[in-house]
């Protein structure tokens, strides 16, 4: 599904990644780990487009599809090719509710003007839009958050609260939410239990495997071992912008030359 | 007397609640800090000014006041793309010197310091608004139906983009939307409604030059939405009225002239600043910038 092929980005006279050459399998999970500045985000940042590399290439496969080369295009095309991303950071729309960050990532449409006028030029029926309502609260449901408060109406409360008043957990998951939400082929995770508790972990993990179920593409990064080796089908090491190993969970964990990586000597 | 003075104010108020409402698009929905909205104001003052001077009619004059001003909104569009908060507040800045220049260098078009006299009052449909009860009437209507239509704008799902803008535009761009045709719309349509203020101030004052579209001129229209709040249309026709008319009383404890107005300007940059410090939200603001 994305295969990168000898990938190169220097920041100065720093290589974040060098000669880096890797391939994702459809209907799988890849965990991308390695040391802190290993170069996990800048490959992330590269494939989104949000950096443009120095050079190699990126081909992405939609669903079987051919392959294309996707490096260096914009980060807009490349969303709109298939490929989705939640960012190590925090990035909702704070002043914003929870249905508005949702629904801005399903609505393909609401960046014509003249939809701000005439609501049939949207090409959105009253149809679409009550399917679009259904897809939020299914997502709310996935992540645990259709009903806070323990009712439906508590639910229907959660969706107009504002993104800026949500705890940092709630927060994680409406933003995972988003990028889930949002029409993708391959879902790309950066960091996403990373700062929340341990229940909230086990509930992140359990929405990942639901997904890998329904057959998704999914790229995480990931610090916590344990849980990148119980969730990933594969696992890509970096250490300083190449990968030293790729292979199953199993086999990574007794790999000297990753354990090294990682506690030196 | 006092009433023609009231209506006087009372234009004005319209006047500055358009400029502020349209800034308020930009600034406040969209996030762009844009220190070039009196130059907009400028450009559509001038086209229409000109046009009227030539023999055309208010409406077309009108009409072309706000596209002229709507173009150059798509024009430094291009360039201020990438740019966010000081930095693009400099470049439009910049823009609003590169319009004052040519207003008072263009002296073959502009007639530079001289201005332009004589700008006929607005007629429509045979009506002419020489009196300024009409000219009220005029401006509230104008007034009236930006206000409906930044509102419609705003409260739509186009708008909502244009707020995702504003807290995070990355995130926009990486749900595959295209934030620079969003913050080009946000950007043309706020000088289309400044240029149609611009119109308006035209065609009532009826002489102009390039000195009534200063950054002095800016400070109002600026205190007015931080005042008002960022993100509210309401807070922003309200403050309006309260700036416009606070400062009027100092006419009344005998001031001269000369002090009149840098006092009006110091109380606005002194309120600017007590809100800036106290009530960043502004009144009615909606929004906290992070």
């Amino acid at each position: 599904m994305l295969k990168i092929e000898n990938l190169n980005k220097s920041f100065g006279g720093i290589k974040a990644v060098d000669n880096c050459s890797f391939e994702i399998k459809e209907k799988t999970i890849t965990a991308l780990i390695g040391p802190n500045g290993s170069g996990k985000t800048t490959i992330f940042n590269l494939v989104s487009g949000i950096l443009k590399s120095d050079s190699g290439k990126i081909i992405f496969s939609a669903s079987g599809g051919d392959g294309k080369d996707i490096t260096d295009k914009s980060i807009e095309d490349i969303s709109n090719l298939g490929i989705s991303r939640l960012f190590q950071q925090t990035r909702l729309f704070n002043n914003l509710t929870v249905r508005e960050n949702l629904l801005l990532a399903i609505d393909n449409e609401d960046t014509k003007f003249l939809s701000a006028f005439v609501p049939q030029y949207r090409g959105t029926s009253a149809d679409k839009r009550n399917k679009f309502e259904e897809k939020i609260q299914e997502m709310l449901e996935l992540v645990g958050l259709s009903a806070q408060g323990g009712s439906a109406s508590g639910g229907a409360k959660f969706q107009n609260v504002l993104a800026r008043d949500l705890s940092y957990g709630q927060k994680r998951l409406i933003e995972l939410s988003r990028a889930i939400l949002n029409p993708h082929n391959f879902l790309m995770l950066d960091e996403p239990v990373s700062g929340v508790a341990p229940r909230l972990r086990e509930k992140i993990k359990e929405i990942l495997i639901v997904l890998k179920e329904k057959g998704e593409t999914i790229l995480l990064i990931e610090h916590d071992m344990n849980f990148a080796f119980k969730i990933s089908d594969d696992v890509v090491v970096l250490e300083k912008g190449r990968v030293i190993a790729q292979g199953k969970p199993e086999e990574i964990k007794n790999n000297p030359r990753v354990l090294e990586a990682y506690l030196g000597n | 007397m006092i009433s023609a003075y009231l209506i006087h104010l009372l234009i004005l108020v319209g006047i500055y609640a358009i400029l502020a409402v349209a800034l308020q698009l930009a600034m406040g929905f969209t996030g762009l800090l844009n220190l070039g909205h009196i130059a907009f104001y400028c450009v559509g003052a001038y086209i229409s000014a000109l046009l009227a001077l030539a023999g055309w009619p208010f409406w077309f004059c009108f009409l072309s006041a706000g596209i002229g001003a709507m173009l150059f909104g798509f024009l430094l569009a291009i360039p201020t793309n990438k740019l966010k908060g000081d930095y693009l507040a400099l470049a439009t800045l910049g823009f609003s010197f590169v319009i004052y220049a040519v207003a008072l260098n263009w002296t073959g078009l502009t007639r530079g310091p001289l201005g332009l006299p004589g700008i006929p009052k607005p007629s429509l449909f045979g009506f002419v608004f020489s009196g300024n009860l009409s000219f009220l009437f005029l401006t509230l209507a104008v007034a009236l139906i930006s206000y409906l239509i930044i509102k419609k704008i705003t409260s739509s799902q186009f708008g909502k983009v244009l707020e995702a803008i504003r807290d995070n535009e990355l995130a926009v761009r990486v749900l595959g939307k295209n934030t620079f045709k969003m913050k080009s719309y946000a950007l043309g349509i706020s000088a289309f409604f400044a240029g149609i203020a611009g119109s308006l101030y035209a065609h009532y004052i009826t002489f102009i030059d390039p000195s009534s579209f200063t950054l002095l001129q800016l400070i109002p229209v600026i205190a007015i939405v931080i005042i008002g709040g960022l993100a509210s249309l309401k807070g922003t026709v309200i403050a309006a009225v309260v700036l416009v008319l606070l400062p009027e009383p100092l006419r009344f404890i005998g001031f001269p002239s000369s002090i009149v107005g840098p006092a009006r300007q110091m109380i606005y940059a002194l309120l600017l600043l007590l809100i800036l410090v106290y009530k960043p939200k502004g009144f009615y603001g909606k929004i906290e910038l992070e």
